[in-house]
């Protein structure tokens, strides 16, 4: 049985964890993005929001003002139960989003969409979303916070098959191009891109890639790997960077998810992580250990499964 | 990497005389000392649409408005706390930005990407204010340390934490970047036309969507906003 104030009590730490402190993965991508950046205003950029972090941690402050809007990724080994069940589940991790934006302080960002009320402690009518995947074996939680930033950087469109990977290159492009000007998508990014499902897994799976992914990894399908080589590279010479200066940094990496889709379409979704790419990640145990990572391991060969039944492979067991 | 370091760094005051405004170059790097105040949708309607008398003396308290919400709390003693600050996008008020220009008196408007040049020319030139971009736009935890006192909170009941009219007392605040001279013309619009040029190289080998959409333009040095 995991215990309900464990899992609590770990959530308030991520929550104040992702806001205050980079991800290691993300740092190396930006330290490399501005050794490797030519112009002289986007340099400035990158230089400055490297001392941001630094900032960010000595003083325990938010690395960013708009903290985003926090939401959770919940991953439950088949073997774990939890004390109190799904719904002392969900009332603590509210309760961790409520805690922390008094806490440490987060800015109170979530509002009624259309009477504007506010909490005052980003918890709302579906509001932190919480969402769920399943692994076999293990008696485990998984808790991910991600704090999302960026009203920018995100659009969908129904491409077909006709629309090639040449359409879904042009449609990657527009995003970058269109939300890159003046910075508006707070890049570099790391830039999720959903490919197939539904209009709405196909969000799902775009957004994913963009937070739950670290930089560096790649899509097992080798081919799908080489896209995400491509298209960061691609997206590095539009010859824009931080901020829409003039430069080469808009993308730190690319994160490419696929689902399968209707036979007729190619839905396409692009998603930007900003600069402030904030997610945090711990493992609570049935006996009560607590461990800490920075990979959210969100994306296991048993999610990406295309078989009806599930036969684990020798080489994942670790996932599990 | 580029010389990061090249670019003139200037303290501001907040209430900035039109001389120091007009040294000021696109590019430059400012840090600002005085007052400033958080005002964005929530405080420009109040005040101009619904009529609302502004609960400070402006721009004698400030003239610099910041448009912003701040990742802060108050506490149930009142007691205030505030961690990083950061811009939010400007373009959204462009409706507003001359009539509270005229109404505020401000000479300085912070936020995040700037307006338009036609807007500067219009709304920003006349009265004789500038633009100053924020940096990142992440640097919220640089931005929290240059505040050295939140001085003041208004319409917090009315408007809400993230949409109040935050007063704050601010010391070498920055960095921010000269975004809008005193001739209106617009830094990330100089920039946007360096990067247009190069645009249709990176498109070769692409293709438009076979379905298309209302309100598409194939002129990609066109904006979005
Ligand atoms: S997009 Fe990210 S870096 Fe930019 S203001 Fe929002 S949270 Fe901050």
């Amino acid at each position: 049985m995991i215990s309900i104030d464990v899992i609590q009590e770990t959530a308030e730490k991520l929550m104040a964890q992702a806001a205050i402190e980079i991800p290691d993965d993300y740092l190396t991508g930006l330290k490399q993005a501005a050794d490797a950046e030519d112009g002289d205003l986007s340099s400035f950029v990158l230089q400055a929001m490297l001392e941001n972090y630094e900032a960010a941690k000595e003083d325990r402050r938010a690395m960013c003002g708009d903290t985003g809007c926090p939401r959770w990724y919940v991953k439950l080994g088949n073997d774990a139960r939890i004390e109190g069940g799904p719904v002392a589940l969900e009332e603590a991790l509210r309760r961790a989003t409520a805690n922390a934006t008094q806490n440490v302080p987060l800015r109170p960002n979530r509002v009624h969409p259309l009477w504007r009320t506010d909490h005052d402690n980003n918890v709302g009518i579906g509001a932190p979303e919480i969402e769920y995947g399943f692994e076999p074996g293990g008696d485990w939680i998984d808790l991910t916070t991600v704090h999302k930033g960026g009203l920018f950087g995100t659009d969908y469109r129904m491409l077909f098959p006709s629309d090639g990977i040449e359409g879904i290159k042009r449609f990657y492009l527009d995003s970058l191009v269109a939300f890159g000007k003046r910075g508006l998508a707070c890049q570099p990014a790391i830039i999720g891109i959903g490919l197939g499902g539904s209009k709405d897994t196909c969000m799902v799976l775009g957004k994913r890639a963009a937070c739950l992914r670290t930089v560096g990894d790649r899509n097992p399908d080798p081919k799908i790997a080489a896209l995400e080589e491509e298209f960061k590279e691609l997206g590095n010479s539009i010859g824009m960077g931080a901020m829409g200066f003039v430069g080469n940094s808009m993308v730190i990496d690319c994160h490419i998810e696929v689902g399968y889709c209707h036979t007729g379409g190619m839905q396409m979704s692009v998603h930007a992580f900003c600069l402030s790419s904030r997610r945090a990640v711990a493992r609570v145990h049935g006996d009560g250990r607590v461990e800490h990572r920075t990979d959210p391991e969100w994306f296991t060969p048993f999610q990406r499964r295309e078989t009806v039944g599930w036969q684990m492979p020798e080489n994942s067991k670790k996932s599990a | 990497m580029a010389d990061a370091g090249k670019f003139k760094k200037v303290r501001l005051s907040t209430e900035p005389t039109p001389e120091a405004l007009a040294d000021l170059k696109l590019g430059d790097v400012v840090y600002l000392d005085g007052t400033v105040y958080t005002a964005r949708e929530g405080a420009y309607m109040r005040a101009l649409q619904d009529g609302a008398p502004l609960p400070m003396t402006l721009p004698l308290e400030s003239g610099a408005n910041f448009h912003c919400s701040p990742a802060a709390s108050i506490a149930e003693d009142g007691t205030i706390a505030i961690g990083a600050v950061t811009a939010t996008a400007s373009f959204r008020f462009s409706k507003w930005i001359g009539e509270w220009l005229a109404l505020s008196g401000a000479k300085l408007i912070l936020g995040k990407g700037g307006m338009t040049s036609a807007d500067y020319k219009r709304h920003f030139v006349p009265h004789g204010a500038i633009y100053l971009t924020t940096v990142g736009y992440g640097t919220g935890a640089l931005l929290g340390r240059g505040i050295t006192r939140v001085k003041d909170v208004h319409w917090r009941k009315e408007l809400g934490l993230a949409q109040a009219m935050w007063v704050l007392e601010v010391s070498n605040f920055g960095p921010f970047i000269v975004e809008s001279d005193m001739n209106g013309d617009s830094l990330f619009e100089r920039e946007n036309k360096k990067i247009a040029a190069g645009l249709a190289k990176v498109y070769e080998g692409t293709r438009p969507a076979v379905l298309k959409r209302f309100g598409e333009t194939d002129d990609r040095s066109d904006e979005m906003i």
